[in-house]
């Protein structure tokens, strides 16, 4: 075990921890910030998707350790009440069904959103295809996406 | 308009009370009054679950609280089955507030997600439930001002008299609540509905997407341990030994111990289904801690014998066998083989088929193969339990609770009444949460460790230990005569363990000679309930077979079902027919006429057609693929949809959006094999799921416009995309496919 000292969300938090927890579970099981959600550990599905320095990375591959002073961005930290533009476009188009991989599918949405800021469609299909949805809720992502980036 | 009792039997009724603060709470009660009660009966549900209660709550500041009964998996019942409330009601929709109900069958009916029966079996009884609080607080109104109780109107959550007069609900609503409950009222005509029929956003939109602790595997509670389970690695092999000292060593490792989760002779309940009867638990204080700590269990495993099992299937006991030794899928296929060419159960004989094949012309055969599929549930199996000498409170992703709870109270110990379960939102369910073990498992883990634990399956537990959808195969014949008519048609379909044959289904009414047949084969590979289940491969084998012998017949694969289905109306052949033969041409005609079916300009389309009819409802959907990179792509999907009233438009075109991705991805990818017991796929980098860029670029959806009561959604329109995928891979292709996954196919050849 031991200490870290971590910027998530702008603010600073101390977890005790074994060096090479992912920082999924040190959100999850440490913090009780379940927003960021597990669905495989190996950085295939993307459900657990966070920003790094604002870059979308796979939390499930992402030791507490390799954190150092870098920022961490949740959904929870994306926007409080749903401010946030992506945030506003998913619920705009009414895209969840069962909901579990949205936080993985916004914070993708938004790093994409923030590196292209007008992305042509197979630009959002291959950053996105990181992200599985296995309720298929894939065109209304798609749209979504190109609502957020016209504000 | 349409007038109901609003008391269903003697031992139904309405009743109102007072809420603190001047509100009122209408609560309700009725038996078996409904439909739908028949299905609750086939599910061998005690008669009291057949009762529906719930209750609407209407503060003195016009806030209304609606329970919703029936646990969410994203079929978005938390927002229809409120709207059909509100509606009767009269709400003013920003002002509802929805919970989801804790479970108690006494108080909220059976409880049950699945079968695409939420919306069909709750539309009457919560209509029924939002017109009688809203004639109370009419009659409250009415009272209040002096005037007649037919001069009232009520609009948006107000109350409305010709003299000008107004009130919010909510300031009549403590009035209201000291009146009788109305012995009759009147529901709306459909073209009166002013919220049902009109798309509501989800009610739990917000939390979703600002990531609040909604599923299961977010539970938290305070001082609670985190446990994994580990599985003999194979079907067919069970615990012998294990050693636990070099684990209990490891950080944060609290306990090491085996459970059994149902004993050797148990009687279990339809959807008790396990395999693995004996499993190794490792409890500590994180996840993290668990997951690394369990990979350094020495353990031993041995082979099972066959063994055979009591299951109580909806009242009736059935001693089944379960085959010992470890099964691979080659030798599934093998025995398939074999098997499929044995004498099989008659399931329906019209006519005279084996003369007409014998004198027939031309006979049309063809097989059709489909591997066992894992339900890959986004939020992998996970419950809570806190489990102590007096009661048990279990939280967690579960669609049906009442099937589980009997048997948690005989391994609990534990009376009903001190099992409290409650249903978080779900991260998906396909029908695999209505086999609760996993429940079982948590239980008896907390009871074990004298704490509140949280078990949750990895990624690798979930999919190889699942409760599959079967391994199916059919085979199909169809006789022609010198001109190409049809006169006989012959399904016999087998699977492992299950037959997939549904033998009153299309084409059964429409051909003067038919036989259907099925056969088994028993396994230790679990299978349960998978997203309409059997119909997800009939559709497939089915509807390809009819376009394959559309074409021999010279004849356009939409006109040729459109002629068989006249014929099931006109002249019915047999009886039982399960089918509403114009319903069914419906959605064909439908998609024929928004696909533009046949017209010059979609011929750069490699287009295929397919319509199922399963769950109570029609769909058909016409598939468009292209070349992708020299590979067959899906770029567009047209889909007709019967399933009458269409309570939440927008979700529903969401819900049969979803239903053709997860179609195509299953058409294509799907299919889990296994080796020596042991299942050859075990996380996404094996088992292939549909990815953004893999997904069309439109779906269109349609739905025909009646007024016929709601009948079902979440299933229907899943099977059919399967033919209509093959239909138009053929196209593309130049080759029939008849086995899936497609993609694999695609490879071989």
């Amino acid at each position: 075990m031991a200490k870290y000292n971590l910027k998530i969300n702008g603010k600073s938090r101390q977890v005790d921890a074994d060096p090479n927890t992912p920082i999924l579970w040190v959100l999850r099981d440490h913090l009780q910030m379940p927003g960021t959600k597990y669905g495989c550990g190996m950085g295939l599905c993307g459900a657990c998707t966070v920003h790094l320095n604002g870059t979308a990375v796979r939390s499930c591959q992402l030791p507490v350790s390799s954190i150092g002073k870098q920022e961490i961005t949740t959904i929870e930290g994306l926007s409080e009440k749903a401010t946030h533009p992506v945030q506003k476009a998913w619920l705009e188009h009414d895209v969840a069904q069962c909901g579990y991989c949205q936080a993985g599918q916004i914070m993708s949405a938004a790093a994409l959103l923030r590196e292209k800021p007008n992305p042509t469609e197979e630009e959002i299909e291959l950053g996105m295809s990181g992200n599985i949805c296995r309720c298929g809720t894939y065109l209304r992502i798609k749209e979504a996406i190109k609502t957020a980036a016209k504000k | 308009m349409e007038k109901t009792q609003s008391t269903y039997s003697r031992r139904s009724f309405l009743k109102s009370s007072a809420l603190a603060g001047g509100g009122f709470m209408l609560s309700f009660t009725w038996l078996s009054g409904f439909k739908p009660a028949d299905k609750l009966k086939e599910l061998n549900l005690p008669e009291q679950l057949n009762q529906l209660t719930g209750y609407i709550q209407i503060t003195a500041d016009n806030v209304i609280k609606i329970m919703c009964p029936n646990p969410e998996f994203g079929q978005n019942v938390m927002t229809s089955l409120p709207m059909m409330i509100a509606e009767e009601l009269d709400a003013d929709w920003k002002n509802v507030v929805v919970e989801m109900a804790p479970h108690d069958n006494m108080k909220f009916g059976s409880q049950f997600t699945g079968g695409s029966q939420s919306v069909r079996s709750y539309w009457k009884p919560l209509r029924n439930a939002g017109a009688s609080a809203r004639q109370m607080l009419v009659e409250a109104a009415a009272a209040t001002w002096g005037v007649s109780v037919g001069e009232i109107t009520t609009k948006a959550g107000v109350l409305y008299h010709k003299s000008g007069k107004s009130a919010r609900y909510g300031e009549m609503a403590a009035k209201a609540s000291t009146l009788s409950v109305p012995k009759e009222v009147k529901l709306k005509s459909p073209k009166d509905f002013s919220i049902v029929r009109n798309s509501k956003k989800n009610v739990e939109g917000i939390k979703i997407v600002t990531g609040k602790p909604l599923f299961g595997i977010d539970y938290h509670h305070e001082g609670m341990l985190i446990a994994m389970a580990q599985h003999p690695p194979a079907f067919g092999m069970k615990l012998k030994s294990f050693d636990a000292s070099e684990v209990q060593k490891m950080p944060g490792i609290k306990h090491v111990f085996s459970i059994q989760v149902f004993p050797e002779g148990f009687e279990k309940q339809m959807f008790d289904t396990r395999t693995f009867n004996e499993l190794v638990i490792v409890v500590g204080n994180s996840t993290w801690e668990v997951m690394n700590a369990r990979k350094k269990l020495k353990v031993e495993w041995e082979v099972t014998t066959d063994t055979k099992e009591m299951v109580n299937m909806r009242g009736n006991k059935n001693e089944q066998l379960v085959p010992g030794g470890l099964e691979s899928t080659s030798s599934h296929l093998e025995k398939m083989q074999v098997r499929a060419k044995q004498p099989a159960t008659v399931l329906r004989k019209d006519g005279d088929p084996e003369t007409m094949f014998k004198n027939a012309a031309y006979v049309v055969e063809r097989t059709y193969n489909a591997p066992f599929l894992a339900h890959n549930c986004m939020e992998p199996m996970n419950f809570f339990a806190h489990v102590t000498d007096e009661k048990a409170v279990l939280a967690g992703p579960l669609q049906a609770p009442a099937l589980i709870e009997p048997t948690l109270t005989k391994r609990l110990n534990l009376p009903a009444d001190k099992i409290e379960i409650q249903m978080t939102r779900m991260g998906g369910g396909f029908g695999r949460r209505a086999y609760g073990h996993y429940l079982v498992e948590a239980a008896l883990i907390s009871k074990q460790v004298k704490a509140p634990v949280k078990m949750i399956y990895t990624r690798e537990d979930d999919m190889t230990y699942g409760i599959y959808r079967p391994m199916y195969t059919a085979t199909y014949r169809a006789a022609l005569d010198a001109n190409k008519n049809l006169i006989a048609f012959h399904v016999k379909g087998g699977g492992i363990p299950e037959h997939p044959i549904a033998a009153n289904r299309f084409p059964a009414g429409a051909v003067e000679h038919y036989l259907a047949e099925g056969w088994e084969i028993p396994s230790n590979i679990t299978i349960g309930a998978f997203r309409a289940p059997r119909s997800n491969f009939n559709a497939a084998a089915e509807q390809s077979f009819l376009d394959e012998l559309a074409e021999a017949m010279g004849k356009d694969p939409i006109e040729f079902r459109l002629e068989l289905l006249k014929r099931a109306k006109e002249n019915p052949v047999g009886k039982n027919n399960d089918y509403d033969p114009d319903r069914y041409a419906g959605v064909l005609k439908l998609a024929r006429d928004k696909s533009g079916w046949g017209k010059p300009e979609n011929g750069k389309y490699s287009r295929g057609i397919a319509a199922y009819f399963c769950h109570n409802s029609y769909a058909a959907h016409v598939v468009d693929i292209i070349r992708k990179d020299d590979e067959p792509y899906v770029e567009q999907v047209t889909s007709a949809i019967d399933c009458g009233i269409v309570v939440n438009p927008d979700a529903a075109s969401n819900m049969v959006q979803g239903a053709v991705v997860d179609g195509i991805g299953n058409a294509f990818y799907g299919g889990l094999t296994h080796k020596n017991g042991l299942a050859e796929q075990n996380n996404f980098h094996t088992y292939r799921i549909i990815r953004h860029h893999e997904a069309p670029k439109r779906i269109d959806v349609h739905f025909v416009q009646n007024d016929i009561d709601p009948t079902g959604l979440g299933e229907p329109p899943f099977p059919p995309v399967f033919g209509a995928v093959a239909n138009a891979l053929y196209k593309n292709t130049g080759k029939r496919h008849y086995n899936m996954p497609f993609k694999s196919e695609l490879l071989k050849s």
